[in-house]
């Protein structure tokens, strides 16, 4: 039988506020264990919370950016569950009431752009960190991390494959960067991923029974931990047996994912709502006002580049999907007004020394600024296209600027028609046999003459130029009379 | 001239200001009662002299400057489960016998802004959980009046310390009547104010939605001088309501004539005890000669208000006693193996009886399935309550009723009777349900000769009109100036 997948992914995103959720402690992330706390994240007795606005801020921005309608009214609930790494042994999050409902973004699929839904959007606050001693039975608690603001972020079962769920992954990433409200690094785990999969017989509209994926802490893992567990549930029903609701966790080291917990074993967290916070009033006018904040979002800068740069569908999306790559290519456009040829270069030069990584890009030593300066020489004919990636090569290992590089090593373009006429003049003298029969019909020795004039000038003669020349002297050819 | 222990905050005051006496001097004669009678009343769970000192040394010096403020070197009781930054806080309980917290109260840090002189952390019921103040695990707070008593609770230590001269004013707490029902067993003044109106900021919490900080005085007077001092907005409380607050002296010896009190034939008709029921028709009497019209009315929910607090406020508290589980601070189980066991035997051994039945009773409330039929239902009967009231309020200016249904009765007695200890707060609980400002005052005496109390209710925000009805009745009665023969 042929067997369809159905996806919903939860997303935890840390907020890039200054400080905590509920206290004033600072959010900086890499202090010494315990250092940015203070009694209320502690959760010392008698301690209360107070709501960060920013924090607030920051979730309305999130739910406008996903279409998603804002609650006038939520409510924080606490979440109980014992954990040291937890010091009120509660969470402070959302349950009946969260802050938005009803979203969606559109991700690009093999078959063209597809929305996915947003269930909902909540805030609520991290748990600390666990330090296990491998030498002794002993475990220690870092509650640096306790209290700072997350938002969750909770799609509709409407993604049907490994692949959509990357791609959803990705565009929901994206969009938290352009916001500037978290730094989306999965690794370090400001942005994590559960999911929810099932699969059904395909055409068949019933949703089968769930497993709940953990512990997939890269876009990698993620889609291999789902196309191992839709793999599983396939099996396991085309043998006959039935899918368990549990807990599942991924191991990267395995690829594949193991019961964690059954339904049976499942928590009962007896949400109910917290008496410290007051309902939450989400006043329209701080929603028009963060409205009126919104950066233009990657899908829309995705469009402009599409319509206004004419760059083609496939760049575009690969150009926006990084917020500072994005930010690269438009300065760089600025600069050196030929978006196409800027694309280009930042799709394969550009691209080939960052191998695709955002950390690539920010640690690259070309600015853009340099960038479109070697861009615009090789428009004005300065140096040819070959040369310019040997320059830009450079470039990217000293951080010198192409000016200077292509002075020091001499590579100025040779322009001039008169010298390179003279080299061609003394090619065609020395190879006389390929002249011969280049005549005779075979016209694709024009590349090996084009070859040996660029290896007389050193690559430096401008190849346009060069082809002209030698055609035009190949067809009045005549060789020296005496 | 009387002992300085004896006599009020706003006597003291002025004794302070004329340099007829030194703070030093008022604290060493407070520190010297609870020398003398602490053994027998067991009013703290924690002396603190040495604090005592430094801060009257500090209220000389500001009363010397001319910097001194109405209650500046006043001694003062604070519950113990009120964070004094330096200092145990146990919240009567095994489970923090041993917690210093690193910061002040809200509360506190006002205590020490205006110079007042705190003399010791007060006993009180585990956790707040109790009526007795027999359920601290420092053992019963005695009632000055009668030593097989109880003092009430569950800020019985609070009251107690006032009622036995071993503080001048106390901080008590009030989540079902635990400041009213102990002042009324004692024979004090006490108030809960308006939910909101005083931080809760470093009040360890039992209920969250219901505590409230409020003052416990000998009279009026400095019921109003300290509700001037706790009243205000803080913003380390998101549910402290920022408004502004009146000077509470200025509701002071002012006419009542023309005031109409509300007789809620709810409580009224519960009333069996007959020294409750003859304090009250005392207490009525001096009213109406005062120029106070009664009327009947009805507030039909009160009879759910046991009911409905009961899954509210272990609800709250079977969350917000979580924290305690031997990892951060507090007591340890010594011996235990692996994570889950500690917590296990940190708390068996850490809570007492009431504790432990009140977070099991939370528990099964907020469970999954459970939900909705217990914690939902109480929250809307809580509502009908908090309307009962609204109705109420628009034929009266404040309620008149009982502060609890007999007068203190005797320890042991019902400490192993948890329904009958809860219908001790049948008065009392629906006004924390509401929200409302409820004040306990002394009304007279038993056949027995111990103190009965009643209870005056006002709208939110109202408390200057408890304030000056007391003040009144306090005018022409002298219930209040009595004191125990220690």
């Amino acid at each position: 039988m042929e067997y369809e997948p159905v996806i919903g992914l939860e997303i935890h995103a840390q907020l890039l506020t200054e400080s905590k959720a509920f206290c004033g402690c600072s959010t900086r992330f890499g202090a010494e264990p315990n250092m940015n706390t203070c009694p209320v994240c502690q959760g010392m007795p008698g301690v209360l919370p107070v709501l960060n606005r920013k924090a607030l801020e920051y979730t309305v921005k999130m739910a406008l950016a996903c279409h998603c309608t804002i609650n006038e009214l939520s409510r924080f609930a606490r979440k109980n569950y014992y954990y040291p790494d937890l010091p009120k042994n509660y969470q402070i999050s959302q349950y009946e009431l969260p802050v938005a409902e009803h979203g969606w973004i559109e991700i690009d699929t093999a078959d063209g752009r597809k929305r996915i839904g947003i269930t909902r959007i909540h805030m609520e606050e991290d748990a600390g960190k666990l330090i296990h001693d491998d030498t002794k039975p002993v475990s220690y608690v870092d509650l640096n991390r306790t209290g700072v603001p997350l938002i969750e972020i909770v799609s509709e079962p409407d993604i049907r494959s490994p692949e959509e769920a990357a791609a959803y992954l990705r565009s929901l990433r994206a969009i938290l960067v352009y916001l500037e409200i978290c730094d989306g690094n999965m690794e370090e785990g400001s942005f994590r991923c559960d999911a929810n999969v099932s699969v059904r017989p395909a055409g068949t509209q019933e949703l089968g029974v769930k497993t709940e994926l953990k512990n997939m802490n890269s876009f990698r893992y993620v889609q291999r931990a789902l196309q191992y567990e839709i793999d599983r549930q396939i099996e396991v029903l085309n043998g006959g047996g039935r899918i368990v609701q549990e807990t599942r966790l991924f191991d990267p080291s395995t690829g594949m994912t193991a019961s964690m917990r059954s339904k049976e074993m499942a928590h009962d967290y007896r949400y109910f709502p917290d008496p410290d916070l007051l309902p939450l009033r989400v006043d329209p006018q701080l929603v028009e006002r963060m409205r009126a904040t919104l950066p233009e979002l990657p899908d829309q800068k995705k469009d402009r580049f599409i319509r206004e740069l004419g760059i083609p569908p496939y760049d575009a999306g690969v150009l926006t999907a990084s917020r500072e790559l994005s930010l690269y290519f438009e300065e760089t456009v600025r600069l050196c007004p030929n978006p196409k040829a800027v694309s280009n270069w930042i799709m394969t030069e550009l691209m080939r020394q960052i191998k695709g990584e955002d950390a690539g890009l920010s640690s690259c030593l070309v600015t853009p600024s340099q960038l479109a300066e070697l861009l615009c020489l090789v428009e004005d004919g300065t140096v040819s296209g070959k040369i310019a990636k040997t320059v830009f090569d450079e470039m990217c290992e000293s951080g010198k600027d192409a000016p200077s590089i292509i002075k020091e090593r001499g590579l100025v373009q040779v322009s001039d028609r008169d010298a390179l006429l003279a080299v061609i003049k003394d090619i065609l003298e020395q190879n006389p046999r390929e002249v011969s029969r280049y005549l005779e019909g075979k016209t694709k020795l024009l590349g090996f003459f084009v070859g040996q004039v660029m290896k007389a000038t050193r690559g430096k003669a401008n190849p346009s130029l060069v082809n002209e020349i030698l055609q035009a002297e190949l067809a009045a050819w005549r060789p020296r009379s005496g | 001239m009387p002992d300085l222990y004896e006599m009020s905050a706003s006597q003291l005051a002025e004794i302070l200001r004329d340099k007829k006496a030194s703070a030093v001097e008022v604290t060493r004669s407070v520190l010297a009662r609870i020398e003398s009678v602490e053994e027998k009343v067991r009013a703290y769970i924690t002396v603190t002299p040495d604090l005592a000192l430094e801060m009257a040394a500090d209220a000389d010096r500001m009363l010397a400057a001319g910097e001194a403020q109405p209650l500046t070197g006043i001694p003062i009781a604070v519950k113990d489960n009120m964070c004094v930054r330096g200092f145990k806080t146990t919240c009567g309980s095994r489970i923090l016998h041993n917690y210093v917290p690193p910061y002040d109260a809200t509360v506190v840090q006002r205590i020490k802004n205006q110079g007042m002189v705190i003399v010791g952390k007060a006993n009180m019921d585990e956790f707040a959980m109790g009526s007795s103040t027999e359920t601290s695990w420092w053992g019963p707070t005695h009632n000055p009046w009668d030593f097989n008593m109880i003092a009430g609770g569950s800020s019985g230590g609070s009251v107690a310390a006032v009622a036995a001269s071993e503080a001048v004013v106390a901080l008590g707490s009030d989540t079902g009547g635990s400041i009213r029902l102990p002042a009324a067993f004692c024979g004090v003044t006490g108030i809960k104010p308006t939910y909101g109106a005083v931080s809760r900021y470093g009040l360890v919490a039992y209920a969250s939605s219901l505590d409230q900080i409020g003052p416990i005085a000998r009279d009026a007077t400095d019921i109003a001088l300290m509700l001037n001092l706790l009243c205000g907005h803080d913003p380390l409380d998101s549910t402290s309501v920022p408004r502004e607050y009146p000077d509470f002296t200025t509701f002071m010896n002012k006419s009542i004539r023309g005031m109409t009190l509300g007789m809620p034939r709810e409580f009224f008709g519960k009333l069996e005890n007959h020294d409750v029921v003859r304090v009250m028709e005392e207490a009525r009497k001096v009213l109406e000669d005062l120029g106070v019209t009664f009327v009947d009315l009805s507030l039909p929910h009160l009879d759910y208000g046991i009911a409905a607090y009961y899954i509210i406020a272990p609800s709250e508290a079977s969350s917000n006693l979580a924290r305690y589980d031997g990892v951060k601070y507090g007591h340890r189980a010594e011996k235990y193996d692996g994570m889950i066991d500690m917590y296990c035997r940190t708390r068996a051994e850490g809570f007492g009886p009431e504790v432990k039945r009140r977070i099991m009773l939370g528990t099964y409330a907020l469970s999954s399935g459970y939900y909705d039929a217990y914690y939902l239902k109480a929250a809307k009967v809580r509502t009908l309550i908090t309307e009962d009231f609204k109705r109420a309020f628009s034929r009266c200016d404040a309620i008149f009723c009982p502060t609890g249904p007999t007068p203190a009765f005797a320890i042991g007695e019902k400490i192993d009777d948890p329904i009958q200890m809860y219908l001790t707060d049948v008065f009392t609980i629906p006004v924390n349900m509401a929200g409302l400002p409820g004040m306990s005052l002394p009304g007279g005496f038993s056949d027995q000769g111990l103190p009965v109390g009643f209870q005056l209710i006002a709208p939110h925000f109202e408390e200057g009109r408890l304030v000056q009805l007391a003040s009144e009745f306090q005018n022409h009665t002298d219930y209040h100036l009595k004191r125990p023969p220690l």
